[in-house]
């Protein structure tokens, strides 16, 4: 098909035909057009279906505050719903459809939704689908969904590549027009560091669609050369196709730049990238927005914003229409008529509201062929150009809940006193609504910047240009409205639904909004807000400043979720952590889980091996039987040194600390403020004014940045230091019978007999003939244990010299399953028995927590409420019948009660099939424990449908006296 | 939001961890202060709208507590100590 509407002329290279396809139909355009001025060439007027009513639409704009021409452009995976066709550059081969229509967008089967619109006004959804309640989902909800839709998701994996970056400069400017352009030109020839953005692949802004001279040369080629000068100079960054969308707190911007969404193909490059810039200072250059007037059926396609038009026509060489007529009430309207008859495009008529004239209404259902005025005559027309006056784009200067005021001069916001911190504002965004007073404010406001920075002022004048005339007359509503008028064409709202919601008490315009949906939805109202502000204001009988504004926030156009995530998704969501022995582990069988952003061995599969369950087994069974090795280097470590660093750990751990003997390993209990447990490992002291302690895996972190608080704001002349160590030792835990003898062959001149080094000590030593290494006899499994610690380098040598050396102990590794196993077997308190409501009490270790002092938490551990004696006591659990397996989680109920959190016991927090037992074993907390060793209750658990009896025993399954260990 | 350091500069407050407010700082004695007084410390603070002192940890950084004056209503940060210091002068030593 030929571009029927192709006029001469424009800023697109005829030289490069691109083909692209529409709804499946071919079509062709030129490099530099956009999907829509593309589509308006080939003479497609109607583009989609309205949100709600499903009437046809056409291209509004031509610029990101399109309402109407939403778009899927790709196919499979990198399809992308709700583009505007009017900032979706054109490449060759770009497949675009159409969407939110059944059957096709002629002929669309949903829009029988119109015929219904008298009952579906300003609140439909609120009034209409209250009852019954059930029907919600099952109704309600899929069926609005599936009508009143926007695009459609591929639901496949995005196949592109998003990034993020960071930018410093002196100066951030928002928008390369005139104002921008002059600004940017200012500040770099003083040596500012400028970074320069604008949404538009094309530098220039208005200047490219109107017919505009700058110091005397045609506005788009003076665009053009300051856009080449500036680009070559070192201290400027030109960036084309990246939208300033969010100003946020001490002058940092977000920036969206498009990489790739112009090409066919990204080639592996990001397609965008989502700028943190942190600025100086800041000038708005943004601009300002076209807006309409209410008349009936004002949304018709070929009805379309009068800059738009001069828009298609001086930039892309394209006519919106064959027969346009202009409808305004300000100076643009002559001006449009001048461009259009300059391309020889018929224009039958000029409507000015100043003049007393009007349009009533539009004709023609799926595209425009006459309007009728306000005197009954009907005049042809397949375009109508409306301008309604020009809205500054204020948004970003709102971020910060700045408000803007009302300028009855150009009838419409400008930035209010309240800008954030750093900003300034010029051009049209500013009020200037002339080129040449945007040339003089730009230069002006950069001026400012200059000084305000550097203490100099620059000379410069502004660029030459003559002041067009603006005159604008407020002009909101044509009177005798016949039928429906649209504010918003997103959403679908008419000058009847915000009357209606007005005369139902939304008077606010904030609670209009939400009621009405004006001005909600991926527009965010640019087009419609100043409009229905007015037809609300009016119907209050207030002015528009009375009436106010609803909040601008970020973002200023929609930004993906996929350059918010950036790098962070699948692999790449977190970093991953792997410990000294993750090779070796890799190597042997090892299934990995993650804790935290660790991974751990959970198991090492053998052959032969079925389930998981059979490797476990196996390796608790050879643990307790000759010796087992885990790698613990993921507890947190912390390293404390000082004259005070005994002091200190006594103020941090509830139990006493001072009197650790050097060479000895202390277990301590931390607790929070409040007094709950929130912590516990071991501490050992190797020398007079120098401990290492370890946390659990999951506060290792936490536990240091409370031990630094106490460090610096609680006690901050004790004389003591902390550095965390974790990740700079590898550390293997090497338990059971064999241990020992295993060790002597690795470890050089240390006497590990009982008594050389018994339960509980420490040291300083080597290992393999001189590698430095420290040794600590502590025990999670209950068994004889050690953990060895060799610098993180060798740790990888290490877990293969522990091996080696223990082939003839028939030594096995093991993961976290056994290590849980083997500690709920023991007894002992693990994270889910530790999850921010356990006291000491609870845990049997209330006797730990020493009254003899003050450390963190030991005076609110003391409340009453903490200390019952009917209190909740971690205690063992065995089934009555062996065979029964237990669940965490289950409660627990005395036999007889009634099942309810009245007569609620406590839980069960873990449990596990014990290999030495022969049966499930559980720990949980339950009332009175202590004293009810023996009885039988009932684990209940609804959730999963089952009723056990099981019979309380004492926490530590298996060597209650500690034998083992000691031995 | 960026956060002066005094000692490294501006940073970025994503390097930051924040806790609470200063009073914080003024923890009570275990040995001499009742329950009562312990109590208010550890669940009562006050909610200002406007400005505030309030403890933010560099734990991207170099590890300093700091106490940062900040305006709740517009995030205009006034003032950045050293939580040490402020520590010091309000009583604290040893």
């Amino acid at each position: 098909m030929s571009q029927i509407n192709r006029l001469k002329g424009g800023l697109v290279n005829r030289g490069n035909a691109m083909s692209f396809t529409w709804n499946g139909k071919s079509m062709s355009g030129f490099e530099g057009d956009t999907l829509a001025s593309a589509l308006l060439a080939n003479g497609e007027r109607l583009v989609g279906r309205s949100f709600k009513y499903h009437r046809p639409r056409g291209i509004f704009s031509s610029g990101a505050e399109e309402p109407n021409a939403l778009v899927q452009l790709r196919k499979g995976a990198a399809q992308e719903p709700n583009t505007r066709a009017t900032v979706a550059e054109l490449f060759d081969g770009l497949e675009a459809t159409s969407q939110n229509h059944r059957g096709p967008l002629a002929w669309d089967l949903m829009s029988v939704t119109d015929l219904m619109a008298p009952f579906f006004g300003a609140g439909f959804y609120y009034k209409t689908f209250m009852w019954p309640a059930k029907l919600w989902e099952k109704l309600y909800e899929p069926a609005i969904r599936a009508s009143a839709g926007l695009g459609r998701l591929s639901k496949k994996p995005d196949p592109d590549v998003y990034d993020h970056g960071f930018l410093h400069c002196d100066l951030l400017i928002t928008g390369a027009g005139p104002a921008g352009l002059a600004a940017a030109m200012v500040a770099a020839k003083a040596g500012l560091r400028v970074i320069i953005a604008d949404e538009d692949f094309l530098p220039g802004g208005r200047l490219n669609a109107e017919t505009f001279e700058v110091d005397g040369q045609p506005g788009p080629s003076w665009a053009a050369a300051k856009a080449a000068e500036l680009a070559d100079m070192p201290n400027v960054r030109f960036m084309t196709r990246t939208t300033v969308y969010g100003a946020f707190d001490h002058g940092i911007y977000g920036l969206l730049e498009r990489k790739t969404d112009h090409l066919a193909e990204s080639g592996g490059k990001p397609r965008q990238i989502l700028w943190r810039v942190y600025t100086k200072r800041s000038l708005l250059c943004a601009g300002s927005t076209e807006r309409a007037i209410a008349f009936a059926n004002n949304e018709r396609p070929g009805v379309m914003l009068a800059g738009a038009v001069r828009d298609y026509v001086n930039r892309y060489g394209v006519t919106p229409g064959q027969k346009v007529a202009v409808f305004t009430n300000n100076d643009d309207g002559a001006r449009t008529a001048d461009d259009l008859k300059a391309q020889e495009v018929d224009v039958s008529a000029v409507i000015d509201t100043r003049k007393g004239q009007y349009v009533a209404e539009a004709k023609g259902r799926r595209g425009l062929k006459a309007i009728v005025l306000g005197d009954g005559s009907v005049v042809e027309a397949d375009c109508l150009a409306v301008s309604g006056g020009w809205s500054p784009n204020v948004h970003l200067t709102c971020h910060q809940r700045g408000r803007p005021s009302w300028n009855d001069e150009i009838a419409g916001f400008v930035p209010g006193g309240e800008l954030p911190p750093g900003m300034t504002v010029a051009g049209a965004a500013n009020g200037a609504m002339t080129l040449g007073a945007a040339l003089a404010s730009g230069v002006a406001a950069a001026k400012a910047a200059v000084k305000d920075l550097t203490g100099k002022s620059p000379r410069a004048s502004a660029p030459k240009a003559g002041d067009e005339t603006y005159e604008v007359q407020p002009y909101w509503e044509v009177p005798n409205l016949k039928g429906r008028a649209w504010v918003d064409l997103q959403n679908d709202v008419t000058t009847k639904d915000i009357r209606l919601s007005q005369k139902e008490g939304f008077r606010s315009v904030e609670l209009l909004k939400r009621y009405s949906t004006l001005g909600m939805a991926t527009d965010q109202g640019k087009t419609s807000n100043v409009l229905g502000l007015a037809v609300l204001a009016e119907a209050a009988g207030k002015s528009i400043p009375e009436t106010g504004t609803t909040i601008f926030r970020p973002p200023y156009t929609p930004v993906p979720m996929g350059a918010f995530a950036g790098r962070a998704r699948g692999q790449d969501f977190r970093p991953v952590r792997k410990t000294p022995s993750h090779n070796w582990a890799a190597e042997n069988g090892a299934d990995f889980v993650e804790v935290g952003m660790w991974l751990r061995a959970q198991w090492f599969k053998r052959p032969g091996e079925k389930g998981w369950r059979d490797s476990v087994d196996r390796e608790v069974e050879m643990t307790r039987k000759s010796v087992g090795i885990c790698d613990v280097t993921t507890l947190g470590k912390i390293d404390i040194q000082g004259r005070d660093a005994a002091e200190f750990l006594n103020r941090i751990y509830s139990n006493p600390f001072l009197k650790v003997p050097v060479g000895k390993v202390r277990y301590g209990l931390m607790l929070r403020e409040d007094g709950i447990c929130y912590d516990d490992g071991t501490t050992a002291r190797l020398s007079e004014n120098h401990f290492v302690m370890t946390t659990t895996t999951a506060n290792a972190v936490l536990v240091f940045r409370n031990m630094e608080f106490a460090r610096q704001c609680l006690w901050p002349d004790l004389d003591v230091h902390l550095i965390s160590t974790t990740d700079g030792w590898a550390q293997f835990a090497v338990a059971g019978p064999n241990s020992r003898a295993l060790l002597s062959k690795v470890v050089d001149d240390l006497d590990l007999s009982n008594e050389g080094f018994p339960f509980m000590a420490c040291s300083e030593c080597t290992v393999f003939g001189g590698f430095p290494a420290r040794l600590f006899r502590i025990s999670f499994s209950g068994e004889l244990a050690y953990e060895i610690a060799v610098p993180a380098r060798y740790g990888d040598s290490m877990i293969r010299g522990l091996m080696k050396a223990g082939e003839e102990f028939d030594v096995t590794p093991y993961g976290t399953e056994a290590l849980g196993v083997m500690r709920i077997e023991k007894g002992h308190a693990a994270g889910n028995e530790l999850n921010g409501q356990t006291t000491a009490a609870m845990l049997g270790l209330g006797g730990m927590v020493s009254k003899k002092k003050d450390s963190i938490g030991s005076k609110l551990s003391e409340r009453e409420g903490m200390n019952r004696e009917d209190d909740m006591r971690l205690m063992g659990f065995h089934p009555v019948d062996k065979a029964d397996k237990l669940d965490a989680g289950a409660h627990f109920l005395t036999q007889g009660d009634p099942e309810d959190m009245a007569h609620d016991q406590g839980w069960m927090t873990s449990v596990a099939y014990s290999p030495e037992l022969g049966h499930s074993i559980g720990l949980g907390f339950i009332k009175r424990g202590k004293d009810r060793v023996g009885e039988v209750v009932r684990a209940f658990d609804p959730v999963r449908g089952k009723d056990t009896k099981v019979v309380i025993t004492s926490a530590h399954h298996i060597d209650p006296e500690g034998d083992r260990q000691r031995g | 939001m960026i956060i002066n350091h005094p000692l490294l500069g501006p940073r970025d407050a994503a390097e930051f961890v924040y806790k609470g407010d200063v009073g914080l700082i003024d923890r009570p004695d275990g040995m001499s202060d009742d329950l009562d007084t312990f109590h208010d410390y550890a669940y009562l603070r006050d909610n200002p709208a406007g400005e505030h002192q309030e403890l933010w940890y560099h734990e991207q950084g170099d590890r300093s507590w700091l106490v940062v004056t900040r305006s709740t209503l517009t995030h205009e940060i006034t003032k950045v100590e050293l939580a040490r210091d402020v520590a010091r002068a309000r009583g604290r030593s040893s």
